[in-house]
């Protein structure tokens, strides 16, 4: 071994950053793909437990195979693109929708600044507004090229939606930029230290905008109750209808890697990220993945608990209370930071 | 606190991205090669048909949409460009200060009059009361 950290210690130290950016993305790359399976046979199982079912339990013990189970399985499934589709978009659209899922979570830290994070750009809040709305073009190629009426209809439904609530999305961050007066994720977290653990944290702060960012969040990644682009009881399955096999394994990882992206996003920009909720006790990265499995597994309980909107429902919602709100606190924010109100006054 | 100058690892953190792109890219090219390599190949005509609930397909599916996914789609440019905007302003308001926050209200405004001005016209409506009577 020291004949490895000699050569270590003997490269130059660009070489060395070049290593340790390696390693740091093929470490973070495999824990998010190991996180996806996990995450597809723990929201099977935890929403059979609440509805009373058993969920996946033969594969492995308590089924804990079952990923590795379904992974095998549709590779070995044939390739079918229906008759009337546009081949290019069709094949292209479930590769556009996983680089754009994996893409956004690029920016989260885990931990202190360093090695827990791939990139800690200076304009980290501007890189995932960016990115993350780029999800939206492969859903609305899927649902478009296919040519299916369910498809298509799931596709136009999920970009009314997509960008409806990407605003709110938006607006819902502008308060805890003012608070911490940067766009780098990890002053945004550091801003969130303080002498009262977690009453510092920007989801007591800023409240409302958690509130919002949570719906909206939810909205974005178009989980029960805004599932209206895939509604399988309308739609049968929206903007998917027509993949099969290996494209749909894609279309299905995006899915759940955007629900881990939002919330390592809502856990960092609202829940503190890697600080503790106590003051005397030290931050961590483990704090970071407990507050994220929470968020998690929030998700899959609200997909448990609540039946889903009517569309026109949906669109009333983010344009007419969900904007507003948003709009509303940013200025009750700025109104409380410019009288130096104690808490916004940092 | 917010670094006037850019950082020196401006480069580096970028090129991790880029290599985080390649290597998600590079992921999905093993495995669609994989997938077609070992994947089975039985040809029917049947197949090939989309699914219209076990009926046959009737016409294209690329027909004319309804045209509120357009107004809407108008409003969320007009809005989200307010949310651009409002982003780096939110970076400097604490330097800037009070004058901050008297303009940032005038700007919030002018889009609470044009929200308002929509809110009225009925164009926030998933079905206009227009339509209906139509």
């Amino acid at each position: 071994m020291s004949g490895l950290s000699d050569h270590w210690a003997g490269l130059s130290p660009v070489a060395q950053q070049f290593w340790i950016a390696v390693l740091k993305v093929a470490v973070i790359f495999n824990v998010l793909l190991g996180l996806f399976s996990f995450m597809t046979y723990a929201e099977r199982r935890l929403l059979a437990f609440m509805q009373f079912r058993l969920g996946p339990n033969r594969t492995g013990p308590f089924g804990v195979l079952q990923p590795i189970a379904d992974g095998i399985k549709l590779f070995f499934k044939e390739e079918v693109i229906p008759e009337g589709a546009n081949r290019w978009v069709f094949v292209a659209a479930p590769a556009v929708a996983v680089v754009a899922a994996f893409l956004s979570i690029a920016v989260v830290p885990y931990g202190g600044p360093g090695l827990f994070q791939i990139a800690d750009l200076e304009v980290g809040i501007l890189y995932l507004f960016a990115i993350s709305s780029l999800g939206v073009y492969a859903i609305v190629m899927a649902g478009w090229a296919a040519n299916n009426k369910f498809t298509m209809l799931g596709g136009l439904r999920s970009a009314a939606q997509m960008f409806s609530y990407e605003l709110a999305l938006g607006l819902s961050w502008v308060g805890l930029i003012m608070l911490a007066g940067s766009f780098r994720i990890q002053d945004i977290v550091t801003a969130q230290k303080g002498g009262l653990g977690l009453l510092n944290w920007f989801c007591v702060v800023q409240f409302p905008a958690f509130i919002v960012y949570l719906i909206a969040a939810t909205a974005e990644v178009n989980r029960t109750p805004f599932d209206l682009p895939e509604a399988e009881t309308e739609l049968v399955a929206g903007f998917h209808t027509e993949y099969s096999s290996m494209r749909f394994a894609l279309l299905q990882m995006a899915e759940y890697v955007n629900m881990i992206t939002v919330a390592a996003v809502g856990t960092s920009l609202f829940l503190g990220g890697w600080l503790s909720p106590l003051p005397l006790l030290p931050d961590s990265p483990l704090w970071f993945f407990v507050k994220f499995g929470l968020l998690l597994f929030f998700f899959i309980w609200l997909r448990g608990t609540l039946p889903r909107f009517r569309y026109d429902q949906l669109m009333h919602f983010g344009w007419k209370v969900l904007v507003p709100v948003a709009t509303l606190w940013i200025l009750v924010t700025a109104g409380l930071v410019t009288a130096g109100v104690p808490g916004f006054r940092r | 606190m917010p670094s006037a100058a850019p950082s020196a690892s401006y480069l580096t953190s970028h090129s991790a991205i880029l290599a985080f792109l390649l290597v998600v890219v590079g992921f999905v090219a093993v495995n669609l090669v994989l997938w077609k390599i070992i994947r089975p190949s039985r040809f029917s005509e049947e197949k090939l048909t989309t699914y219209e609930c076990g009926e046959n397909p009737t016409g294209s599916a690329w027909i004319q949409f309804n045209i509120r996914f357009y107004v809407f789609a108008l409003l969320f440019i007009i809005f989200d460009v307010e949310a651009v905007f409002l982003l780096p302003w939110a970076v400097v308001f604490r330097e800037i200060g009070p004058l901050a926050f008297l303009e940032g209200l005038v700007f919030i405004a002018i889009l609470a009059i044009a929200l308002a001005y929509v809110w009225r016209k009925g164009d926030l409506e998933w079905v206009r009361t227009e339509d209906r009577q139509v």
